[in-house]
């Protein structure tokens, strides 16, 4: 009655190649490669020591949102008031210790219980309403851009709020979210660190705890998961918390380096962190992608964004070239996933 | 065989039942607004016996399922636990009893690989409170002694189950369901989508189950497969239970005429 336990053939063991091709992040890192070599020799100062900080920093702010972003991405969600985020938060910064004289630290504070309770409503109508999240968030967005404009106008009168210098615990938080690292003579932006852990840390959860799992299984198929009683709702809501906290440290990284903050800051960058995402691996579909790969997509924006300037181009090109850059990730993604589909009917 | 013989719905008990039943079902019913989807249904699961359930679309198959594994409440009769009557409130409460169901849909998180999904909410951990990492080792490993102990050719990691044939999908979704030490199996038409060879493989799978001593509930719409596998049969016509039979009373067009009616008009 058994039948013998004969070895199957479709059992057999999948190439290491065909393993590799299937890595959500493999696409990103032979871009990440194609662009530094590209520049690198280009330029000599693209390849110095100053070079490599200078692109990392922009690297490291946008590295921080792609990572949050591409975690709720493979939970299967957007979140279009991520960039306009970081601006209500720093924002919230530089207001509450300027114009109501807080300790900078109590402030930093507030404005993360601000971005926290942001990030849970867009999670909570999202979830209880089943409505797209790319709807839901694109009004939190509207709402935010013009709470932004109307509450900066209306407590300061102006469009740009200054005047974080000298205030009470600036000098900690500055040296904590705003100063720089010296390694061998060159001055790199502590954001990096911020950026690094942050990837490490976001890999770690995804590769090795439940709630990874649970990110996973939610965003291939939420009902699936909500069968075997994965807390579906209460993953949505942690991750859009997670995208939220991201956009509170980089508001406030932004308004700790600049001792200011500006009313429309971070208005359009949401579509930047979800593109850095996709070319990371991400599917818009969910299920799928890597915090390491959105980590090397918002290395390639750097790279690129810095390395046009140095090359003596104009700036417009920036665009074009991350246009072709996330047509070809996607492009990518799509062979490496009907390569992966095939051996399903075969 | 006569037509008397046909109907008679304790056939199963006298044949097959050694004592109590691990699951009963007694004159189980359930309705929905207007509609009958299961009215007067019992039957009774023994380890290692296979209770087929057979009927046409809309028969109520489905319903008796769902209410076996604790998603739908019966509003008629009652379920009965190793001769105790329990309220199967919820599927979490169902499967604290030993009750598992892989569902017509499956039901696999595709993103996933096979022990992934199998360990699906109740990952083995290790470590601290907030520091508690996964034991991706330890839980391959389980999955791949799972597998190997009822001979499900399925590749324990590195392959997501998207990428996996129905056959082996199937396979995924039936271990899940075996993790905890199920007692009772329900396999809602797990061959409904499969070729004839992944059926085999399927079939196989499921006799291998009934020789380790789980009590298996299986729904198809497979004349054939029913007489391979199962010990009694369970049919149903509209939302009405016909009758429970032995399957050694029963050949192909007895079944069939059952499922249709034939006889009865
Ligand atoms: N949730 C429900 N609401 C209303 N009617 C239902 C529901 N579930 C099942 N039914 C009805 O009950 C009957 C039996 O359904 P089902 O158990 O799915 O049958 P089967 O699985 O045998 O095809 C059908 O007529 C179906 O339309
Ligand atoms: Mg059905």
């Amino acid at each position: 009655m058994s039948a013998p336990a004969v070895p199957d053939e479709r059992v057999a063991a999948v190439s290491p190649v065909r393993r590799l091709l299937v890595r959500p992040e493999l696409g990103a890192l032979i871009g990440a490669v194609v662009v530094f070599v590209f520049f690198a020799l280009l330029s000599s100062t693209f390849r110095s020591a100053d070079g490599v900080a200078n692109w990392l920093d922009p690297a490291s702010t946008l590295g921080i949102m792609a990572v949050a972003v591409a975690l709720l991405m493979i939970g299967g969600e957007f979140d279009l008031s991520a960039g306009v985020l970081t601006g209500t938060t720093g924002l919230a910064v530089t207001i509450l210790a300027t114009r109501f004289g807080l300790n900078v630290w109590l402030a930093v504070l507030l404005s993360l219980v601000l971005a926290l309770a942001v990030g849970l409503a867009n999670g909570y109508v999202v979830t209880r309403t089943k409505l797209p999240s790319f709807i839901v968030t694109l009004g939190m967005f509207l709402v935010l851009q013009g709470l932004n404009l109307g509450v900066t106008k209306l407590l300061t009168g102006n469009v740009l709020v200054g005047g974080l210098v000298g205030r009470s615990g600036f000098d900690s938080a500055h040296l904590v979210f705003a100063s720089s690292v010296v390694l061998g003579g060159t001055y790199f932006k502590v954001s990096i660190v911020w950026w690094l852990v942050l990837t490490v840390l976001a890999t770690l959860v995804l590769l090795r705890t439940r709630f990874g799992n649970w990110v996973f299984a939610v965003g291939g198929d939420a009902n699936a998961a909500r069968k075997v009683g994965v807390p579906a709702t209460r993953t949505s809501m942690a991750l859009f918390a997670t995208t939220a906290t991201a956009a509170w440290l980089v508001g406030t990284i932004t308004a700790l380096r600049n001792t200011s903050a500006q009313a429309d800051a971070g208005v359009g960058d949401e579509l930047t962190f979800i593109v850095a995402a996709v070319i990371g691996g991400c599917l818009l579909t969910g299920g799928f992608g890597s915090a390491v790969g959105a980590s090397l997509g918002a290395l390639i924006f750097g790279m690129t964004s810095v390395g046009i300037v140095y090359a003596g181009w104009d700036a417009d090109w920036y665009k074009l070239f991350l246009g072709a850059m996330l047509l070809l990730a996607v492009f990518a993604n799509q062979f490496v996933r009907r390569y992966a589909e095939r051996r399903r009917r075969s | 065989m006569t037509d008397a013989s046909l109907r008679t719905p304790d056939a199963a008990a006298d044949s097959g039942g050694d004592g109590t039943p691990l699951l009963e079902l007694v004159d189980v019913g359930k309705h929905f607004a207007g509609i009958t989807a299961i009215t007067g249904a019992s039957l009774a699961l023994y380890p290692g016996r296979v209770m087929g359930l057979v009927g046409n679309n809309g028969a109520g198959k489905s319903t008796l399922v769902r209410i076996v594994s604790g998603v739908q409440q019966p509003d008629e009769g009652h379920v009965a636990w190793q001769g105790e009557p329990v309220r199967l409130r919820n599927p979490r409460q169902a499967r604290g009893l030993g009750i598992d169901t892989v569902y017509q849909e499956l039901a696999l998180a595709d993103d996933l690989d096979a022990t992934a999904n199998i360990f699906l909410n109740r990952e083995i951990s290790r470590g601290w409170g907030p520091f508690r990492v996964t034991s991706s080792k330890r839980m391959r490993r389980e999955a791949a002694a799972l597998f190997e102990k009822f001979a499900i050719q399925v590749p324990a990691s590195g392959t997501e189950v998207r990428q996996m044939s129905g056959g082996q999908r199937q396979g995924v979704a039936i271990a899940r369901a075996l993790l905890g030490g199920s007692k009772v199996l329900l396999l809602d038409e797990p061959t409904a989508a499969l070729g004839v060879e992944e059926s085999g493989h399927v079939e196989d799978l499921v006799l291998r189950l009934r020789d380790h001593g789980v009590a298996i509930l299986l729904v198809s719409h497979s004349v054939d497969q029913l007489l391979k596998l199962c010990d009694d049969l369970c049919v149903l016509r509209r939302g009405r239970m016909v009758g429970v039979y032995s399957r050694r009373d029963l050949t192909g067009s007895d079944v069939v005429s059952l499922i249709v009616g034939a006889d009865a008009s």
